[in-house]
């Protein structure tokens, strides 16, 4: 008996020390965590259940019989976040520079099919040279077997990627599908096709890092919807968001207890409307004034920045946020922040998310740029994504709510369930300039009368009382109150029950 | 008797209105205040009973303008116009213009303001009416050259000042003849700009002196008193930043000396409100003439606390025409109060203006703490309210009072940590360093205080010793509150719940402390690097900002602020931020490189909003260490922004005249 648990100790050891002390050494120097250190960050401490540590690749091909080291480049297994559970796969860059082998992805596969059935998050950590060359199409049928898994977890689980390292080629399509990706700055990058490739193919000049670093893909691709400084630091904020994430559609969000009344009033708020309507305020303050203990966790922060998305807690419960940003931009809508609030409602509505909404927004971004870039199609899928959600919808006009963007931005007639306006909320076709020179096209040289029109119109339609005489606007609310009120309007909402007609899935305009 | 003003009109903004509207109400009398468009929203106007508007934000257009004002005490029937302090409360011809229109001008007459307004036209009565002055020239300087040759005759360092100047612009120490050409260029210009009026006057520049002042306070019946003084040598760049009354550096034949002095001034111009004569003390008590104020002071609330009297009362009565209604003999002087002006400045960007929302503002409550000690918060802005660069950076003026010096200063201590400021730089941080620091405390202070104990500039207190250890066992303590919390999370797998261990590893700085915290029925014990347990208790809870903390007989108030990058926290000066790990995890932190700071040597940035004034520089030109580049006007002061580095020129990135943002790129080095 003595002996053979001996030799399980050894196994074990062996295991653990992945590709071995150099390559250990290695990984640090480049200021990288091993695959077990990060989990060791990533779950609470003690909890990480490992599966698959003696599993090995059956490759015999080019020198790989004698290259098996127990584990194959991927630590598996499941551990919790502050007790709730959740699925964890790390590769293991100093075996076989975790590379991806039939073997390999076999791993990751069953973490996610453990993940689907008990209804877990998956979070994978990715550091991976790419598919493991030696066995040719074997890897990439690896490969397949994950991205088909990815899509069947999608809206099932939440499923978060952490790229620590490479991650190129086929690789990138694991992460691509899954709800969120975060990059750590200066050590990993993401891309299709390396810089080797882009220069014998277009001639262009380009390092790994511009092409697909932190700052890359979170200020121009919107790939990753965040960046941290260091390994360390990138899974506490994993951990961070995980504690706002239901762990399946087939729950809640999360609750935890809070100490931020929910009656609190903020006097504040009654002056963060500027006097001058063409000036800009901080739409973040709003968003944090009405967070528990303004706490917010905000997503692609860099990318698209006239819309805000994120997360913050109600009453301790989890609530999806999307805010026009009026310091950038004036918060217009482009196609960039359709594309990036879409995706968000999308998420929240799959997860039981309920989704707060605050508008002040001009209209949508004119211009050939624009139109020639799709704005047609990429601010429809905004739209698709409020008229499909079923989660309890409150929206908030702060300011301006001009033409179809009024629409577009959860407005009551596409099924958002409280709406409500301060006093300063314009709700109007366009802004009074702009409707007098087409009212009154014929009289635009005589600047008096245009005068004269423009103040007739603004005190008809630059308020929130013609909306709200309609019922569009269910309530006029103070500024102060409204984290009262908003906080009143979700408890009212927590068991909204919509029936959709069946369908297999809808047609969104992808 | 004179019959009491039902309704006055208060001519100016923000705290100092306030103040008055405070004390009108007190007295029955209805307020009006005026306002230009940046103050729609200010708390003056919604303090007072009535409100004018009086013109666009820039003060040349609304405040400054008399015709306004009288026009807005007309309308609204306002019998008499309290000026306040700065804007028309030294100008002669207002005190005049509201006499012509009938108007009671809470203040002295035009003639006592004109007579001691203008520097050198009051030293000259000053030596008459026996007043001890200080030597300089009188008359007014011509150009830089005559400047320098006056500079010479007197002897270096010489005081170049504005003659209708006041509240440290158009102020500068010169020290040689290139400064003296500098100074004299800034000075009219500052002055000309605040003050419309760049008369220029130069005087021995007295070493190591104190500032400080009396209080007068005359009536129309010839009768005037003197209140005592107040210590205002806590001053930077001329701007007075900390008050004191008493001094703690006079004696009682001195103060009686000054007092009579001061008297005797005030009665030789026939003055009739309050009034401040200014005197400069050298290391040995001889004190010198330095200018009379002909308003009340900034700092008035130190000399109400130790008096027991409302000086804004005093002076409505006194306009009244009622009579003084006590005697020299009958003021006296109880206990120690402090003053510390609230800036909208970063003290860590060399103090430059900041400007912008109030997204927090919590003073201290007002009134007598537990302790028996008063504190008294004079503000004019509330929370989500603006800052805004067109006028006075200041943001309250926190006093507190005690019996002994020392217990004023630990209660205004405590006052500062429970000030809560955000959304905009503040000098909170350095009045509290200045509150600790052992020579202040010591009282042996004088005017160059600031620039011989912070040459460098603030950088912060320190957090070293017993206070590092008090910070990290609070930070432990408030780690352990939020890592329970998070604990208790719904969704759990049950009888798996985390189990959260005892023992911490804390960064602070580049000091890593082990901490062991145990939960206890009042609190957490919490042991540092293997030492003793203390039971640290407290009620904060997460999302709270600030908190008491009581451990070892104490009770610590501190600033806490939660971000991704760790606990921070606040107090006394001291600005920490503690990452709190597992030892495991901590040990791994280790592993992560540094990243390095982006180098901005090549680049000058603006480093306060404002207006780019001047660019002295063009590409391609070679700069020196020191050498003036830029100049940026925020808040009515010329900044000089100077090259830190002998480099050339690459690029300017901005052009005069062009409004700048904080860290806007103005021009790049090679």
């Amino acid at each position: 008996m003595e002996n053979v648990i001996k030799e399980l100790e050894k196994r074990r050891a062996e295991a653990r020390l992945g590709g071995g002390e150099a390559r250990i050494a290695a990984q640090h120097a480049k200021g990288k965590l091993t695959a077990r250190e990060r989990i060791d960050v990533l779950l609470d401490e003690g909890s990480f259940e490992e599966y698959d540590m003696f599993v090995t690749h059956r490759a015999t091909e080019f020198g790989m019989d004698k290259q098996i080291i127990p584990g194959d480049g991927v630590v598996i297994g499941w551990g919790t976040i502050n007790g709730r559970m959740v699925c964890v796969f790390a590769q293991d860059f100093t075996v076989l520079g975790g590379s991806l082998s039939e073997t390999h992805a076999r791993k990751i596969c069953k973490i996610m099919d453990m993940a689907s059935k008990v209804g877990a998050p998956i979070i994978g950590l990715n550091d991976s040279g790419g598919a493991r060359i030696q066995e040719g199409v074997d890897s990439l049928a690896g490969y397949a077997e994950v991205f088909k898994r990815n899509v069947s977890a999608s809206g099932v689980v939440p499923q978060i990627s952490v790229i620590m390292g490479p991650c190129a080629g086929g690789a990138v399509y694991s992460p691509a599908m899954t709800d969120f990706i975060f990059m750590v700055r200066d050590t990993s990058y993401m891309f299709v096709t390396g810089p080797d490739v882009v220069k014998a193919v277009t001639n262009e000049i380009v390092t790994a890092e511009e092409l697909g670093g932190a700052i890359t893909h979170t200020t121009k691709s919107s790939v990753a919807d965040g960046a941290y400084d260091n390994d360390v630091e990138t899974l506490e904020q994993v951990r961070r968001l995980f504690d706002f994430l239901p762990l399946s559609n087939r729950e809640g969000p999360p609750t935890r207890p809070f100490h931020d009344e929910p009656e609190r009033l903020d006097a504040r708020l009654d002056t963060l409307i500027p006097d001058n309507a063409a000036l800009p305020y901080d739409m973040k303050e709003l968003v944090l004034a009405l967070a528990d203990e303004g706490d917010f966790f905000e997503i692609q922060e860099a990318f698209a920045r006239n819309i805000l998305i994120g997360l913050l807690r109600i009453e301790g419960q989890t609530i999806g946020v999307v805010a026009n940003q009026p310091l950038h931009m004036a918060g217009v809508l482009d196609i960039d922040s359709a594309r990036k609030a879409a995706r968000f409602v999308r998420f929240c509505d799959a997860f039981n998310i309920p989704i707060l909404t605050l508008v002040d927004v001009p209209g949508f971004l004119p211009g050939t740029a624009q139109e020639f870039g799709g704005v047609i199609k990429h601010g429809a899928k905004l739209l698709f994504a409020y008229s499909q959600a079923t989660v309890p919808m409150v929206t908030l006009i702060t300011r301006k709510a001009y033409g179809g963007a009024y629409d577009v931005m959860a407005s009551k007639h596409i099924g958002a369930d409280v709406n409500y306006a301060w006093p300063t909320a314009q709700i109007a076709v366009m802004g009074a300039k702009g409707a007098v020179e087409i009212l009154y096209r014929n009289e635009l040289g005589d600047t008096e009368k245009i005068a004269a029109h423009t103040k007739e119109y603004e005190t008809r339609f630059a308020n929130p009382f013609v909306a709200a005489e309609r019922g569009f606007i269910d309530e006029v609310i103070m500024p102060h109150a409204s984290r009262k009120r908003i906080a009143r309007a979700f408890a009212a909402l927590r068991k909204k029950k919509v029936d959709m007609p069946w369908k297999k899935h809808d047609t969104i305009p992808l | 008797m004179n019959k009491m003003f039902s309704k006055i009109l208060i001519a100016n903004r923000g705290e100092n209105a306030c103040r008055v509207i405070k004390t009108a109400r007190t007295m029955g009398i209805r307020t009006v205040a005026v306002y230009s468009d940046a103050d729609a929203r200010a708390l003056h106007v919604k303090m007072a009973d009535e409100a004018v508007h009086i013109g666009p934000a820039p003060s040349a257009q609304s405040y400054l303008v008399m015709d306004k004002i009288i026009a807005a005490a007309k309308q609204t029937g306002a019998e008499a116009i309290h000026p306040g302090y700065g804007f028309l409360s030294e100008k002669a011809a207002f005190s005049a213009a509201c006499e012509a229109a009938g108007i009671v001008f809470i203040g002295p007459r035009p003639r006592a303001i004109e007579a001691m307004g203008d520097k050198i036209a009051s030293k000259k009565l000053a030596m008459a009416a026996g007043v001890s002055t200080v030597p300089g020239f009188m008359g007014v300087i011509r150009d830089a050259d005559h400047a320098v040759k006056i500079a010479l005759d007197i002897g270096y360092p010489v005081m170049i000042k504005a003659s209708a100047g006041g509240g440290g612009k158009g102020m500068r120490v010169a020290f040689n003849d290139a400064e003296t050409r500098e100074g004299l260029a800034l000075s009219r210009s500052e002055a000309q700009s605040a003050f419309g009026d760049d008369r220029i006057f130069i005087e021995k520049f007295v070493a190591e002196p104190r500032h400080i002042e009396i209080q007068v306070l005359g009536d129309n019946h010839g009768n005037m008193i003197y209140l005592g003084e107040r210590e205002c040598s806590i001053q930077r760049r001329n701007q007075k930043v900390i008050e004191e009354a008493p001094s703690p550096f006079l004696d009682a034949e001195t103060r009686r000396a000054m007092g009579e002095q001061a008297v005797a001034l005030a009665k030789a111009v026939g003055y009739t409100s309050a009034g401040t004569v200014e005197f400069i003390v050298d290391s040995k008590r001889n004190f010198y003439f330095l200018e009379m104020n002909t308003r009340l002071q900034v700092e008035h609330a130190v000399t109400e606390l130790i008096t027991g009297l409302d000086l804004v009362e005093r002076m409505i009565r006194l306009a009244a025409g009622e009579k003084l209604a006590l005697k020299q003999s009958e003021v006296k002087l109880n206990g120690w109060a402090i003053e510390c002006r609230i800036y909208a400045e970063d003290p860590y960007r060399n103090f430059l203006p900041s400007t912008g929302r109030l997204t927090r503002y919590r003073p201290p409550p007002e009134g007598v703490r537990r302790d028996k000690t008063i504190l008294r918060n004079d503000t004019g802005v509330y929370e989500g309210g603006e800052i805004s660069i067109y006028y006075d950076p200041m943001i309250a003026k926190l006093c507190s009072w005690a019996p002994t010096r020392l217990a004023a200063i630990t209660a205004m201590q405590d006052a500062l940590d429970e000030f809560e400021v955000e959304g905009i730089g503040h000098n909170l941080p350095f009045l509290s360093a200045v509150m600790g620091h052992e020579r202040f405390r010591g009282g042996t202070i004088n005017t160059a205080f600031i620039a011989e104990e912070f040459p460098e500039g603030f950088k912060g207190v320190p957090a070293n010793g017993n206070d590092l250890d008090d910070l990290a066992r609070i930070a432990a303590f408030i780690h352990a509150k939020i890592q329970e919390r998070a604990a208790q999370i719904s969704g759990a797998i049950p009888n798996h719940q985390r189990k959260l261990g005892t023992d911490w590893v804390m960064t602070i700085g580049t000091k890593a402390i082990t901490a062991h915290v145990a939960q206890a029925a009042l609190g957490h014990n919490i042991a540092l690097d293997g030492g003793n347990a203390l039971l640290v208790s407290s009620a904060w809870q997460p999302g709270q900002t600030h908190g008491h903390f009581r451990f070892n007989g104490h009770e610590l108030s501190v600033k806490v602020f939660i971000s991704p990058k760790g606990i921070r926290l606040r107090r006394r000066g001291m600005d920490i931020l503690a990452q709190i790990r597992t030892p495991h995890v901590a040990a791994l932190a280790t592993l992560m490189p540094v990243k390095k700071a982006q180098d901005l040597s090549k680049h000058l940035l603006c480093p306060m909003p404002g207006l780019l004034r001047v660019l002295s520089v063009k590409v391609g030109d070679t700069v020196e260490p020191g050498q003036s580049v830029a100049v940026v006007e925020a808040m009515k002061m010329e900044n000089v922004l100077r090259a830190i580095s002998h480099a050339k020129v690459r690029n300017l990135n901005a052009k005069v005249g062009d409004s700048l943002a904080v860290d806007q790129l103005i021009m790049e080095f090679e």
